[in-house]
């Protein structure tokens, strides 16, 4: 914590360069498993389509990862948005069927977010419960919704529309999965960094007290972030119903996993106070070129599963290795 | 008009009495040291001043105005500036942001955080008082523990439009560090601020303040220039044992 204001300044370097090396472990890694791949599956890996594929596959981790840079900023953690996903994209199918129109089948969607989110930042902030066991218990209760609403049953989506939006659209040349990606990313940086709301984030989550009594609305920072997350969960729900067509109880239930690992290897703290959406964003493109690159390499379900639990392992060791005491 | 001006406050928690009927005036370029045993009730006067606590009787006077705050933010926005000895601050971001922390300066038309300008100002403060630290745009955890309580003094110091309360602020701090922070204290006095500050070190006492006013158990012992008393009045006063 303290430094002695008479250390010399070569040993401050060395620190500086220490400490800066692990924000960077994320880019690092994403050039060395890049390189790999494309030494080992060669043209296969390098063509267009694998390459715009990796980031759309990405796309609803990387909009999840926004929403988890602000709750880890805070010290918080949230486990419920795999299940919102879930119920979020079972709402707006539902949705579809009964109004008819994208637009509000899209806004049922987020509100069920906002929902879930409203209740985990009421249960953390009034009735001051942890974090870990709010969203532990919604997980399950919202993953409970899901599987009720229709009864384990597919809801297809067959509006066009919708399928465009949120799935198979392209904007310019470019999909708009990569569109919903690039437009998330900017928000969420633009919020963190240039907003008064991203600064009171951190600084609730570096020093609450602190925070509190220079005025800052603590207990609404913190409802806020939970509700936010929610509804970046209700969004990828959104973004894998219009993909595949249709909306399904298991959908997003992997995600959580990929999501944190994406964040905290891209140099977010666990601890709160410290964020980097960049890192986030590339995180969650390293998490998916690795499932990609594991599909290409031939692997079977269970061994992606193993390789994929080995990486996050090694690349999270290396960027919260030492970071606990500073 | 003094900038602070208590008379009769008093502050019951149940049945217990914590603060019985005190007063105390406060000049402008004036240091007013607060002391008494663990438990007299200096920290729960500064509370009540900051707004944190509300008083059960008496009355606040800010430069003749009569206020009752509702929180602590509320005595903020009223010129009330406090300097806690925990520093209340966020270590993992830089100077400035510490400095405009809940008041962060925006930029027409957009609304966008005015990094820039918010450090401009502040390298400007922390020239004035001679604060030495590397830039404005260090991050606080860099930083020794002198040279943060100096930034949280500093802080108090741009926004205080009337008066600084300081809760022990050199009680985490070594020998230099305390004496960097006493100078800060005598600055802030030159340039007119009306300082109250708790203290439990008598020699800082005599090193810092015009005036002394002790507490114990509640109750108001009694108020002295610096320059007419003594270590052992003090003591003596304070503890309530004759020397």
């Amino acid at each position: 914590m303290t430094i002695a204001p008479t250390k010399a300044p070569a040993e401050k370097g060395v620190h500086l360069v220490v400490r800066s090396w692990r924000n960077y472990v994320v880019y690092v890694g994403f050039v060395v498993v890049f390189l790999y791949f494309a030494a080992t599956q060669g043209a296969n890996f390098l063509s267009g389509t694998t390459l715009v594929n990796i980031v759309t596959q990405a796309t609803p981790i990387t909009i999840m990862a926004v929403g988890t840079v602000f709750v880890l900023s805070l010290g918080e953690i949230d486990l419920s948005i795999g299940s919102t996903v879930a119920l979020a994209a079972l709402t707006a199918a539902v949705t579809l069927q009964v109004a008819g129109a994208w637009w509000i089948a899209a806004l049922a969607g987020l509100a069920v977010g906002a929902v879930v989110g409203l209740v985990n930042g009421v249960f953390v902030t009034l009735v001051r419960l942890p974090s870990f066991l709010v969203t532990l218990a919604t997980m399950g209760l919202v993953a409970g919704l899901a599987q009720q609403i229709t009864n384990l049953q597919s809801v297809p989506v067959t509006d066009e529309a919708f399928g465009w939006i949120f799935g198979g659209g392209t904007l310019l040349g470019v999909p708009i999965l990569i569109w919903w990606s690039a437009v998330a990313a900017a928000i969420g940086w633009h919020v963190l960094r240039q907003r008064r709301f991203g600064a009171h984030v951190l600084a609730v989550g570096n020093n609450a007290s602190a925070a509190r009594v220079s005025g800052i609305k603590v207990t609404r920072v913190r409802i806020a972030v939970f509700m936010l997350s929610g509804m970046t969960a209700a969004l990828a729900g959104l973004l894998y119903a219009g993909r595949l067509a249709g909306a399904t109880y298991t959908l997003g239930t992997t995600d959580l996993m990929s999501v944190l690992a994406a964040v905290i290897v891209g140099g977010t703290a666990l601890t709160g106070g410290r964020a980097s959406m960049i890192g986030a964003v590339v995180g969650s493109l390293f998490m998916s070129m690795i499932n990609y690159g594991l599909l290409l390499a031939g692997l079977t379900v269970a061994q992606q599963e193993i390789v994929r639990g080995v990486i996050i392992l090694i690349a999270v060791s290396l960027s919260l290795r030492g970071k606990k005491g500073s | 008009m003094n900038p602070l001006s208590l008379s009769g406050i008093s502050k019951h928690f149940g049945g217990i009495v914590a603060i019985e009927r005190f007063d105390l005036e406060v000049e402008s370029g004036e240091v007013v040291a607060l002391v008494g045993d663990n438990g007299a009730g200096k920290s729960t006067l500064v509370k009540i001043i900051s707004g944190v606590h509300q008083p059960t009787d008496g009355e606040i006077r800010l430069a003749g105005e009569r206020v009752a705050f509702r929180d602590a933010s509320d005595a903020r926005s009223n010129g009330v500036e406090v300097v806690y000895q925990d520093l209340a601050l966020v270590d993992l971001q830089p100077v400035y942001m510490n400095l405009f922390l809940g008041r962060e300066l925006r930029r027409k038309p957009f609304g966008l955080l005015d990094r820039a300008e918010m450090a401009r100002q502040t390298q400007q403060l922390v020239d004035d008082l001679d604060v030495r630290i590397p830039t404005a745009k260090a991050t606080l955890s860099d930083l020794s523990g002198g040279q943060r309580q100096a930034i949280a003094i500093a802080r108090a110091t741009h926004w205080a439009s009337r008066l600084v309360l300081m809760d022990e602020p050199t009680a985490a701090l070594g020998v230099a560090e305390t004496a960097k922070v006493e100078e800060l204290i005598l600055k802030l006095k030159a340039r007119g601020a009306a300082v109250l500050v708790v203290s439990h070190n008598m020699e800082q006492v005599f090193r810092i303040a015009d005036r002394v006013t002790v507490l114990r158990r509640g109750r108001q012992v009694g108020t002295r220039r610096v320059a007419e008393t003594s270590h052992n009045e003090l003591v003596s006063m304070i503890t309530g044992l004759s020397s």
